[in-house]
C-alpha cells in the first residue's frame, strides 16, 4: 500500500496495520533528513498548517512544530490562554475563522475526548489528533511502537508492559490499539484504582505485581502520574507509589534481565521512575523523542499527499 | 508493446568502460571528487562504474554515495500517487567537493533538478556534473545537459526506454518500448 487508508489522523482506532507500516517506512527516511547537516526539506512549501493547542503541551508542541518546519511548511500557533475562546467562541467557530485564512492542515490538542472526531466532520480540513483529554495521542503511540520497533525488531509476539497511571491516559489506550495491530502482547500494571473500567475487553492482562510484570516483559512504557486530572486521590501518597509502582534500580536489578524503559514525557522523577533508570542504557526516552519528529513528519506528510494541489 | 533493443551488453561494456575513462581523465585522483548515484535506477549504474574502478584502477579511491531526492521533487501532491521515498546513503560532507551525480537516463530534467536541490543539504559543493548512461535527446522540460553521456537517443513522447541489468553482466540490455 502506497497511500495511508484515512484522511485525517484522529485516532489509532482508525488505523491498519499497513497504513503503521506505511508510517514507519516513511518516517526511516525522515530520521535520515532529520540527521543531514541542513534539515530541511521544501516538500510542504505551498502548505501552511496550524497548531491548536487547548491544553499545555512541550514537546509534542515543539516536536509537531518541528516536523512542519523541517518539512518547509509555514506554521501558525494557537493557545488558547490567549484567544476568543476565552470570550465564549466554539472551538468550531475558532477552526473555522482560522481555516478561512487559508490554512491547510490543523494538528488539535484538546481536553475533550473526541474533539478532532467533531471538527473532522464540521471542517473542511485535514485533522491531526494531538491528544484529546484521556482519550488518544495517536502520534505519541505511532512514536513509542517506531522506537520499540527499532530495537526489538517486528513486535508480533513481543511482550510490552504499561505502567502506571492507566486511567487517565491517553497515552495508554493509543499504544493499546497500536500495540495490538503489530501484534504484541500487552500487561498493565498499576493501581487497582487507576484501571480503566472494560480495558481487558480490550485484549491486555492486568498484573498488580510490579515484579512479575517486569519479569514478564521485553520492553516497560512508564506512564505519568497525572495529578492534574484527578479530581480525587487514587492512592495514598507519591511515596507509596513509588514503592509499589514507581522504577529503580532494585527492581530492575531483581528482574535480572535487560528490558527496554520507554516513558512520554513528561516525567516526575522519584516517582513513577527514578533519575538512574532515565539515564540508564536501557533507557530509550531520549531516543522516543528524536523519533517523534521523524513519525510526525511522515503522518504530515502522507496526509498532505492526500491533498490534490489545485492551482485555483 | 514493442521492443526494440538499443544496447546490448557488448556495447554497454564498452560505454561504461569509456564513461570510466573520461572520469579519470578530468577527476585524476579522485581526491577530492564524488560519486553520487540517484535513487533509485541510478544505484545499480554507479555499482557498474565502481567495479570497473575497482577492477582497472585499482590505487584509486573514491568516496560514493546514493541520493534519494523524493522531498526535493516538484510533483508532490499533482497526482493520486503518494512519492514513495528510498534511502539516503551519504556519509561525507560535500563541503567544496567535486560531485559527480550518476543517473541511467536524462529525460525531462526534473529529477536532476531535484537532486542538485537536495545535494544543498549536504553542503556546498565545488562544482557538480552529471553523468548518463542515456541521455533522451530533445525532451529536456528544464535546461539541463550531462558532462558524460553513454549514449544521446531520440524518442517519442509515450516511449519508455528501460535499462535491464542482470547479475550476469553477458544480459545486461537497454530497450525502447512504445
Amino acid at each position: 500500500m502506497d497511500k495511508l487508508s484515512v484522511d485525517h489522523l484522529l485516532g489509532i482506532k482508525y488505523l491498519k496495520k499497513s497504513d503503521i507500516n506505511l508510517i514507519f517506512k516513511t518516517a526511516i527516511h525522515f530520521k535520515e533528513v532529520i540527521n543531514r547537516p541542513i534539515k530541511k526539506v521544501p516538500t510542504l512549501r505551498d502548505l501552511t498548517i496550524a497548531n491548536l493547542f487547548f491544553e499545555n503541551s512541550t514537546r509534542t508542541k515543539i516536536s509537531f512544530e518541528l516536523a512542519q518546519k523541517r518539512l518547509g511548511a509555514d506554521v501558525v500557533n494557537f493557545s488558547s490562554s490567549s484567544s476568543s475562546v476565552n470570550k465564549g467562541e466554539s472551538l468550531t467557530d475558532t477552526v473555522n475563522n482560522i481555516l478561512a485564512m487559508k490554512v491547510d492542515m490543523i494538528v488539535l490538542r484538546h481536553p475533550n475526548p473526541g474533539s478532532p472526531l467533531l471538527l473532522s466532520s464540521h471542517t473542511n480540513s485535514c485533522i491531526i489528533n494531538a491528544g484529546d483529554g484521556a482519550h488518544e495521542h495517536p502520534t505519541q503511540a505511532l512514536l513509542d511502537c517506531f522506537s520499540l520497533t527499532e530495537n526489538l525488531g517486528d513486535l508480533k509476539g513481543k511482550n510490552i508492559l504499561i505502567v502506571g497511571d492507566v486511567l487517565h491516559s491517553r497515552v495508554a489506550l493509543s499504544n493499546i490499539y497500536a500495540l495490538k495491530l503489530l501484534g504484541a502482547n500487552i500487561k498493565l500494571s498499576c493501581p487497582v484504582s487507576l484501571i480503566p473500567r472494560e480495558i481487558e475487553s480490550l485484549d491486555v492482562s492486568i498484573e498488580t505485581d510490579i515484579l512479575k510484570a517486569l519479569k514478564w516483559c521485553d520492553a516497560a512504557n512508564v506512564l505519568r502520574v497525572q495529578k492534574e486530572r484527578m479530581e480525587k486521590s487514587y492512592f495514598p501518597n507519591n511515596r507509596e507509589y513509588s514503592m509499589l509502582f514507581g522504577l529503580d534500580t532494585n527492581k530492575i536489578n531483581n528482574i535480572k534481565k535487560d528490558i527496554l524503559i520507554l516513558h512520554p514525557g513528561p516525567i516526575n522523577r522519584g516517582v513513577e521512575i527514578t533519575s538512574d533508570i532515565v539515564e540508564s542504557n536501557n533507557s530509550i526516552i531520549l531516543d522516543q523523542v528524536e523519533n517523534g519528529v521523524a513519525i510526525r513528519m511522515a503522518i504530515i506528510y502522507l496526509l498532505a499527499s492526500k491533498m490534490n494541489f489545485s492551482i485555483n | 508493446m514493442p521492443r526494440k533493443v538499443l544496447l546490448d551488453s557488448k556495447k554497454i561494456d564498452i560505454i561504461l568502460n569509456r564513461l570510466a575513462c573520461q572520469l579519470v581523465e578530468n577527476h585524476k585522483d579522485f581526491k577530492n571528487t564524488v560519486l553520487i548515484g540517484l535513487q533509485p535506477r541510478g544505484t545499480f549504474l554507479i555499482e557498474k562504474i565502481l567495479e570497473i574502478f575497482k577492477k582497472n584502477y585499482p590505487s584509486i579511491n573514491i568516496d560514493s554515495g546514493i541520493l534519494d531526492f523524493t522531498f526535493f521533487r516538484d510533483d508532490f501532491r499533482r497526482s493520486e500517487k503518494t512519492l514513495k521515498a528510498s534511502s539516503t546513503q551519504i556519509n561525507f560532507s560535500v563541503e567544496n567537493k567535486n560531485v559527480v551525480l550518476i543517473d541511467d537516463v536524462l529525460f525531462t530534467g526534473r529529477s536532476i533538478k531535484a537532486a542538485m536541490s537536495s545535494m544543498d543539504s549536504y553542503g556546498r559543493p565545488n562544482s557538480i556534473e552529471l553523468l548518463v548512461l542515456i541521455d533522451r535527446r530533445y525532451k529536456r522540460e528544464i535546461p539541463i545537459q550531462a558532462n558524460y553521456c553513454g549514449a544521446k537517443i531520440d524518442t517519442f513522447k509515450g516511449d519508455r526506454v528501460n535499462v535491464v541489468w542482470n547479475e550476469n553482466s553477458d544480459k545486461n540490455v537497454i530497450y525502447i518500448e512504445n
